[in-house]
């Protein structure tokens, strides 16, 4: 009935203050099913703080997240991915130790909800396997599977991190810098895929990197001193006042 | 750094022989016993197969699951104690002595664990501390169980009415079955779904959690696992040496325990088998010369920490690949 009304993210009057410093204020949005949603801002500005609160890394101070319609305020981090809300780190977070296929595998595990399982070989199930695998091969890391972790080059990790997310089968999946110390051609790869993955999820995306920003976003919005100064299209948010005093200077607007 | 593909073919070689090796070796120390001073010997070996087991079962949780537990001799006391009590009580019967000991060590873990795994880092390692002198105060307080003095028991445990580890050649024979039981177990828990949880946990929680993973709840149940299986440590401990006492909770055997499994090797199950002996031969050895054995048992400790990285398994491992690369 409203279902299709309804937003697939909301934050409603989202607050965060560390001691006197208010990194979150008041921040609402909504973000309908399947749009790519990039929120940028001049460092410092509360974004990667705004991540940790909508994936529920942070506890929040008051506001809501609402994940199609349902408050999801007062759940963990994994109960929420368990939902379907998933991310990434700006800081590459994987399990070194373990394969690639492995730390895929992982997710796949985590998604079929039963790990309660005390005998047989999980590297060996297919069941988990295939998926990963699939995954893996969606980023292009296929052929890397069998490596270590921790042995790949950045850029593999930062394709790694998103197979991994992606095997968790995100409803909404949040990105947090993605292309954070990647070169060129990694960079290039990357949003190439993000390309593909447009429509297919929610995304919301923190990146620092304009032209990715504004070659990906169907929406943008504008992130400055934890508040939220402008949201609607690239181009809408590119001829935006306010937007251009906060990136440029006020001379220059 | 070794070139390092996939899961490692490093120390393949060692990791499937020498189990092998080692569980053959207990088997034949009887035969060659015959020979010499057999009960001696029986008795030195039975006493490392035990502490094996207490070892193995510590390094669940401190070799996979990165979760510094110092008070994990209690459970060899809870195992003992109940040995002793419900000797005391003339139930002698395994089929009641051994359900009690490991459900005791398996409760006592749930509540503590529930409790301890909620802090982290150097706060896990207090906390489970304290519970461990909880349970040693416990003991201590038990005046109508000995007391500080602890008691003898009238007798070893029987099996339906059958006296099965009267003789110290059965007992051993039943302590390595268990010993090598607890082995496969161990061996199988670490690979399953439910081991790789653990083992994601001890690399990197945060990833987990971002996966999906509420880890407190898989923590949980391999530290009670973990009990459980030193509860079994506990109840043999007290029907080979026929006495319980409060001083098998102390945090120096705590503390023993942590040595055993870092001098073998963390998170290598057979590691914590070789160090548990290594550690109670070395004890048994040096004290032939010594009373302040410890005084060389300590350097030496320091030495394979800094020089043998990943302990004698680890040692073993990288002998096992120059061997294997020939």
């Amino acid at each position: 009935m409203t279902a299709p009304l309804q937003p697939m993210l909301a934050l409603r009057n989202l607050n965060k203050r560390f001691g006197a410093l208010t990194v979150t204020d008041n921040v609402s949005f909504n973000i309908k099913q399947g749009e790519f949603h990039a929120i940028i801002g001049p460092n410092g500005a509360g974004k990667t703080t705004l991540i940790h609160q909508i994936s529920g890394v942070l506890p929040s101070d008051s506001g809501h997240v609402l994940l199609e319609g349902e408050d999801v305020t007062a759940l963990s981090l994994p109960q929420r991915v368990r939902r379907g809300l998933v991310r990434s780190f700006q800081i590459t977070s994987i399990l070194p130790g373990f394969s690639a296929l492995e730390n895929v595998a992982l997710a796949v595990q985590a998604r079929l909800g039963t790990s309660f399982r005390f005998f047989g070989r999980a590297a060996e199930e297919e069941t988990l396997n295939a998926p990963a695998l699939a995954a893996l091969n969606e980023v292009g890391l296929a052929h890397r599977a069998d490596v270590r972790a921790g042995l790949l080059s950045h850029g593999e990790k930062r394709q790694l991190e998103l197979a991994i997310a992606l095997a968790a089968e995100p409803k909404v999946l949040l990105l947090d810098e993605p292309l954070a110390g990647t070169g060129i051609e990694e960079s290039a790869a990357l949003v190439a895929l993000l390309q593909k993955l447009r429509g297919r999820m929610t995304i919301v995306l923190i990146e620092h990197d304009m032209e990715a920003v504004f070659s990906l976003a169907e929406r943008v919005s504008v992130m400055v001193y934890g508040r939220i100064i402008a949201s609607g299209t690239p181009a809408e948010v590119r001829d935006n006042r306010e937007v251009r005093i906060a990136y440029l200077g006020e001379e220059a607007a | 750094m070794t070139p390092d593909l996939g899961p490692s073919q490093r120390g393949l070689i060692a990791r499937e022989v020498i189990p092998f090796v080692l569980f053959a070796a207990f088997a034949v120390i009887p035969l060659a016993a015959a020979f010499g001073a057999e009960s001696y010997l029986l008795s030195l070996v039975t006493r490392v197969m035990i502490f094996a087991i207490a070892a193995i079962s510590l390094d669940l949780i401190l070799g996979y699951g990165a979760l510094v537990s110092f008070g994990h001799a209690a459970f060899l006391g809870i195992g003992a104690y109940a040995v002793g009590m419900l000797g005391a009580h003339g139930i002698k019967d395994a089929a009641v002595q051994l359900p009690a000991a490991l459900g005791a060590a398996a409760v006592f873990a749930l509540i503590t664990g529930a409790l301890s795994l909620r802090t982290k880092g150097v706060y896990f390692i207090m906390i489970t501390l304290a519970f461990g002198q909880m349970a040693f105060f416990l003991a201590v307080s038990l005046a109508a169980y000995g007391g500080d003095d602890g008691m003898t028991l009238s007798g070893r445990t029987k099996l339906l009415g059958v006296d099965w580890i009267k003789k110290d050649r059965h007992f051993y024979y039943v302590t390595l079955g268990l010993l090598i039981a607890v082995y496969v177990l161990c061996r199988s828990l670490v690979v399953s779904r439910f081991g790789r949880v653990i083992r994601g946990a001890r690399e990197n929680p945060q990833r987990m959690e971002a996966i999906g993973f509420s880890l407190f709840r898989y923590q949980l149940a391999i530290y009670v696992i973990a009990g459980t299986l030193c509860g079994l440590a506990g109840f043999l401990l007290a029907n080979q040496t026929e006495f319980v006492s409060p001083a098998y909770m102390t945090w120096q055997r705590s503390g023993d325990l942590i040595v055993m499994v870092v001098l073998g090797g963390l998170g290598s199950l057979h590691g914590a088998v070789i160090g548990a002996a290594a550690f109670l031969l070395l004890e048994e050895w040096l004290s032939g010369f010594t009373e302040h054995w410890k005084l060389i048992f300590g350097p030496f400790l320091v030495l394979v920490v800094l020089f043998a990285r990943g302990g004698l398994m680890g040692a073993l491992e990288r002998l096992g690949l120059k061997g294997g690369s020939k």
